[in-house]
């Protein structure tokens, strides 16, 4: 095994991605009526506020954005022993109707996405939930699959992938690393 | 949980945090989330109260926990059952937390020595009630922005107060400046060994103060003469119109309720525009989502 990390994916490489899945996002949808973004803590957070301006530089108009906390819908919270911490939802607006597009970092299991769909039934009854990733890395526990993908990695599972991104940690880039030893 | 003294200044934060990430909860439509699925929270009130019951059970509820009542009327304890034996009785019946108000200071480290739940003091005699004061300090970071360094108020029959000695302890923790007043009778003689300014006059510890927390008369205890009458009282310890333009001018009044109007605060100022004592209500229900949140699933 090769015992470094990997850049997957650069900042231009990044830039692209969205840029191509706001298009998607438009054509799939057929422009943006009733459109709106959640993007999931903390990563998906920064890619939907990134997508909201890609959006905005082609239609002009700046769609409805929410961010969503998944904790207290994850299936695991009985079995660790400590206890997450909690981020804050906002979601200022109904999602009765709405065609809601749910941004993440990376899909991995699934179970977040899971997680995700539970908690947003609880604000209304969406019209459609669709699902956009930068990186879609396999390996799911849960029959979930992602409408906009940035890049497939196939990935080992005992790898790490992570989406860095200028916001949060620095540099844009997409990292594969073997797994740290905890 | 059994008290703020047990608490440090990471821990308060960590509270407070989770807090403040559960107030959006309340205000959703479906006021519920599936966090605490499956766990049993048994509420075990030995005193009367109203807003720290409700508080639990709404906090319990909105987690999806169960949550199950007992009060001390309608319970064996009127048949004479002794809290030890209550204690092992409810712990075979396996619910995941007990949050315990009682008379007695010192009832929720009992319970907790001998039942394996989590253990929440709702209020313990004279002694503790940490989640009161969470949720003041709850409300005073979340109206000022911070609690160092900010002076505080605390005016009343601080001798039987455990609000106020929750209180004090959680605002010394957070580098507040803590003033006591209240008639002599009702100051504990060691008070100056917590770190407070200690005065007879409501003025003195009005002076430019940031938040005002007046406490309860416990009307009940005038028997013991500790106070001749609430009229006197009332005369040099209301807050009013007139002694509040001693405190800042963005001053925050707080009252932990019930309030009694025209004894410890005049009516315009309970329902004034420096008064958060409803939004002390609704922050009791985050704080105790917070806690049982942290307290509940896996030991440690």
């Amino acid at each position: 095994m090769k015992n470094k990390k990997r850049i997957v994916m650069d900042a231009e490489g990044i830039d692209r991605s969205l840029t191509r899945i706001a298009y998607e996002i438009l054509e799939k949808n057929k422009g943006l009526n009733d459109l709106v973004l959640i993007g999931i803590r903390t990563g998906g957070v920064y890619l939907a506020y990134r997508l909201r301006k890609k959006i905005a530089a082609i239609e002009g108009i700046e769609v409805p954005l929410g961010i969503l906390d998944i904790t207290l819908y994850r299936d695991d919270l009985s079995r660790i022993n400590k206890k997450p911490r909690i981020g804050k939802t906002e979601i200022a607006f109904s999602l009765d109707n709405m065609k809601v597009v749910l941004v993440d970092d990376v899909l991995f299991t699934g179970r977040t996405i899971r997680a995700a769909m539970d908690a947003l039934i609880d604000f209304g009854r969406p019209r459609l939930i669709q699902l956009a990733v930068l990186i879609d890395r396999g390996h799911r526990e849960l029959p979930i699959r992602a409408d906009f993908v940035g890049k497939n990695l196939p990935s080992s599972l005992w790898e790490d992938v992570s989406v860095n991104l200028t916001e949060k940690n620095g540099a844009d880039e997409v990292v594969i690393e073997p797994e740290t030893e905890e | 949980m059994l008290g703020i003294r047990d608490l440090s200044r990471e821990e308060i934060i960590l509270v407070l945090d989770t807090a403040d990430s559960f107030i959006e909860v309340s205000t959703r439509e479906i006021k519920k989330v599936p966090t605490l699925r499956g766990k049993t929270i048994v509420n075990l009130f030995y005193e009367a109260s109203t807003r720290t019951r409700t508080s639990f059970e709404i906090a319990g509820k909105r987690l999806s926990a169960d949550t199950i009542n007992i009060s001390s009327t309608t319970s064996s304890v009127v048949k004479g059952e002794t809290l030890i034996d209550t204690a092992r009785n409810l712990e075979a019946m396996n619910p995941d937390v007990i949050v315990i108000r009682h008379s007695a200071a010192g009832a929720p480290h009992l319970l907790a020595g001998l039942v394996k739940q989590s253990v929440i003091n709702a209020g313990d005699g004279a002694h503790e009630h940490p989640t009161q004061a969470l949720l003041d300090m709850m409300t005073i970071r979340a109206k000022k922005g911070r609690i160092e360094n900010l002076r505080i108020a605390i005016v009343g029959d601080i001798a039987h107060s455990r609000v106020a000695r929750s209180n004090i302890y959680g605002l010394k923790t957070m580098g507040a400046q803590v003033a006591v007043a209240g008639p002599a009778t009702m100051l504990p003689r060691d008070m100056e060994h917590m770190g407070v300014e200690v005065h007879s006059s409501l003025e003195k510890a009005l002076a430019g103060a940031d938040v005002v927390m007046m406490l309860r008369i416990q009307i009940e205890r005038q028997h013991q003469n500790i106070f001749p009458s609430l009229r006197e009282y009332a005369r040099h310890f209301c807050l009013n119109r007139q002694n509040i333009a001693l405190a800042k001018q963005d001053v925050l009044v707080m009252h932990p309720g019930p309030i009694n109007r025209g004894v410890e605060i005049a009516p315009e100022i309970a329902d004034g525009p420096f008064s958060v004592i409803l939004n002390q209500v609704t922050n009791g229900v985050a704080v105790r989502m917070a806690l049982l949140y942290l307290l509940t699933g896996g030991k440690g």
